[in-house]
């Protein structure tokens, strides 16, 4: 402890270095946060994916029908505990650019089969009474300002209405919300809403979605449900949520590489300025270190007090750093709906703080030990 | 004169002295090639996918969906629908054939070569008679043409080369269809090459779509025919249809993917720049410092302030022109032509395209990594420029 003014010393003995090198540490981090966050955002929620829920699709690919009926089929099988349809509508609202999922579903399975969205209950109880009802994500009504009581009218695309036109309107009647990595840009509306106004496709929904009692029967349900459905005319592909995510995800391609590539290339490169900085610090101190040994500090005392250096620099920038990126995420996504969760995981903030104290000791570890081994008659000579 | 000539004289001396101070350069020279390499390659994505979706299509041709669709797959025309819009002027017609083709779109699941275990929404794209001769830039590069009313299909090139069962003699399965692969083609490296084709009346069949189509593609007699043909089709009571220019409605399909992309590449290489530029003033910064001495001397000699500022520039600058030109070759070097797949969200299908390190992303890559060097180098400069002589001189 009572070296620490030492240490303060040292560290500021060049302030214009040592704050160019807290800098670009900064710098360092702050990318990481930020290339965390996007890789995070293009894995759609995998990791809170339930492992619980199998995701129904037809066998072709996704967007093929299946029909209405079998969701009582599926809800009458041993193991299920709700079956749930959705149906991707692709409305567009005013332009669009302002994209989001917009998705046809029945509330009460929808909001059973996934818990992890919470409305409060009048909220769910006004969407039961309301035909043309939807709920929006918090994220989806702070960017148009939606608010509940609000009609929202959205263009279609796929489904034309019997009115004529393209336009089908909707009452929000409840904003839902979810702990970090839960999708909270999409809007869910009545599937009966839709199904009694589209001009074709009665009858069909997109995929299904079905809750089972023991994640463990996943495999063997999910099979159970194809043969169910062989030889008619939707076969169905069962998958797990995650697998389902995971697939999707990859259809973008390695986006997890990319990512991690080029935080390695940003950490690699500012872990080398860091070094240097430390290395040359070294070198200018050699007589001092030297007084030091004279004065009966031990070897280890020595690379301790070069070490905790290079880590008071890497873990003061890499902190500040790793903090803007963390608040910047906090500000919501900056390409207006194209990365629908843009969270910085928790995880990513330990590996963070981990690659932090890597990045000190290996920018401190050279000098610190060509420190240690100075011969003391050799430094004194030096100068 | 002497001034330039006292600038070159410094200059040289400092460019010469560089290896001494190698480890120090070495840092701003890898942290220019660093984002160097990550602003070109990044930015190669989205010219490699932009050239793919902006080589597809003609002003001479008109495609026709049905209004309120965005892209195909969500369009729909009714057969009755097409034998109207075949009648609008404007379309070109070669003897008995009008050239106006009615297409269908289904998108299949087909696992990447690169991801065998997850599928990939492949299109298939069912033809008309008149798809081809539309189609100017198509032809055949291994095998056949399919026949029409068989269960034959051709594979794009791209979509040859990214996913499974895509080679001539290739079987494709999806759900109960079966499809041989006769050919492979070609089309001037856009889109549709990474589409399956097929006649539109057997992938009708297959899917159950009856007499439905969901776009026509139009050859127009001249690009000036287009208005004529839309205004006769947008005023006509029996259509609900929209019109575009072929090559506009592929260049809309890109703007979202491609925005992103390059709002990704712009921000990180924008930052990955700003820590550069501190990596080249810390350098310079060193390489002034530890030549007080030699730059004092100098200025003793009677050499200029100004000579001294634009050698400390100039050598900065050269850093980061050996900086960006190591990063702008291995960025060259390691991606272009990189062949991927991606799925493009407007239109919920795969797009097989190459990375493309163009010589206008080099330049841009060169111009930023002298800029990095140029912003690194100025206040070491001043410092080095203001340096009090006989401070200097006692320094050490």
């Amino acid at each position: 402890m009572k070296f620490i003014p030492l240490i303060w010393k040292n560290i500021w003995r060049r302030k214009f270095r040592t704050t160019f090198t807290l800098l670009s540490i900064f710098i360092a981090f702050v990318l990481f946060g930020i290339l965390m966050t996007i890789r995070y955002s293009f894995s759609f929620g995998v990791e809170i994916a339930g492992a619980d829920r199998l995701v129904l699709i037809h066998k072709v690919s996704l967007i093929m029908p299946l029909p209405v009926s079998y969701q009582t089929r599926l809800e009458q099988t041993k193991g299920v505990e709700v079956a749930s349809h959705q149906t991707w509508f692709g409305g567009i609202y005013q332009d669009p650019s302002n994209f989001f999922a917009n998705i046809a579903v029945e509330p009460d399975p929808f909001l059973k089969t996934y818990p992890e969205f919470i409305l409060p209950p009048e909220q769910v109880e006004a969407w039961r009474n309301d035909r043309q009802g939807a709920i929006i994500g918090r994220d989806l009504a702070e960017r148009f300002n939606w608010k509940i009581g609000d009609r929202v009218p959205l263009t279609a695309t796929i489904w034309l209405p019997k009115s004529g036109g393209t336009t089908w309107e909707f009452n929000i009647v409840g904003i839902y919300d979810g702990g970090d990595g839960v999708d909270k840009t999409q809007m869910f509306f009545r599937y009966d809403y839709l199904d009694e106004n589209r001009i074709q496709g009665e009858g069909q929904v997109g995929w299904y979605v079905v809750k089972i009692s023991d994640p463990a029967q996943a495999v063997e349900l999910g099979h159970g449900f194809d043969e169910m459905f062989a030889n008619s005319s939707a076969e169905t592909k069962t998958t797990t949520e995650k697998g389902f995510v995971e697939g999707f995800a990859k259809q973008i391609g390695d986006i997890s590489s990319i990512m991690i590539a080029i935080s390695s290339t940003v950490l690699f490169m500012f872990g080398l300025v860091a070094a240097s900085t430390m290395a040359q610090s070294v070198r200018e101190r050699t007589s001092e270190l030297a007084v030091l040994k004279t004065l009966g500090f031990p070897d280890s005392g020595i690379l301790a007090l070069v070490l905790t250096e290079s880590l008071f620099i890497a873990f003061t920038g890499g902190l500040i750093g790793l903090g803007l990126a963390w608040l910047f995420v906090q500000g919501g996504d900056p390409t207006n709906g194209m990365l629908p969760i843009f969270v910085l995981p928790t995880r990513d903030i330990v590996i963070g703080i981990g690659l932090m104290i890597l990045m000190g000791l290996l920018a401190g570890l050279m000098p610190a030990v060509a420190a240690m081994r100075l011969k003391i008659v050799d430094a004194l000579r030096r100068t | 004169m002497r001034w330039i000539a006292q600038t070159l004289a410094v200059l040289a001396l400092n460019i010469r002295t560089i290896p001494a101070r190698l480890s120090s350069s070495a840092v701003a020279i890898i942290g220019i090639a660093g984002v160097v390499v990550v602003f070109v390659s990044v930015l190669s994505i989205a010219a490699g996918f932009q050239a793919a979706m902006q080589s597809t299509g003609a002003p001479d041709r008109a495609l026709v969906l049905r209004s309120g669709s965005d892209s195909e797959l969500t369009s729909g025309l009714s057969g009755p629908d097409v034998d109207v819009i075949k009648q609008a002027p404007g379309i070109r017609r070669d003897g008995q054939m009008t050239l106006a083709a009615a297409e269908l779109m289904v998108i299949i699941d087909l696992p990447k070569l690169a991801t065998p275990d997850a599928p990939a929404n492949v299109p298939v794209r069912g033809i008309s008679a008149e798809s081809i001769p539309i189609r100017k830039e198509f032809s055949i590069i291994e095998g056949r043409m399919f026949e029409f009313g068989t269960n034959e299909v051709i594979a794009g090139r791209a979509a040859s080369g990214q996913f499974v069962t895509l080679k001539v003699g290739d079987t494709v399965v999806s759900g109960q269809n079966r499809w041989n692969v006769v050919g492979l083609f070609e089309a001037d490296g856009g889109v549709p090459e990474t589409e399956i084709w097929i006649d539109a009346r057997v992938l009708q069949g297959a899917y159950r779509r009856g007499n439905t189509y969901q776009s026509l593609l139009a050859q127009l007699d001249s690009r000036d025919s287009y208005d004529a043909f839309r205004d006769w089709l947008t005023s006509n009571p029996q259509l609900n249809v929209s019109i575009r220019r072929e090559d506009e409605y592929y260049a809309t399909q890109s703007q979202a993917l491609t925005r992103l992309i390059q709002t990704i590449g712009y921000g990180i290489a924008g930052l990955m720049g700003i820590g550069a530029v501190f990596g080249a003033i810390l350098t310079m910064y060193t390489a002034v410092a530890t030549r007080a001495r030699e730059i004092a001397t100098l200025r003793a000699l009677g050499f200029d302030t100004g000579s001294v500022l634009v050698s400390v520039l100039a050598e900065s600058m050269v850093l980061g022109l050996i900086g960006g030109a190591i990063g702008s070759t291995a960025a060259y070097l390691a991606f272009n032509g990189y062949q991927t797949s991606t799925m493009n969200f407007q239109t919920f299908s795969q797009v097989a395209f190459a990375f493309r390190v163009t010589p206008g992303l080099l330049a841009m890559g060169l111009f930023y990594a002298l800029m990095m060097g140029l912003i690194g180098g100025l206040f070491p400069a001043i410092r080095a420029a203001r340096l009090p002589i006989p401070v200097a001189l006692r320094e050490l």
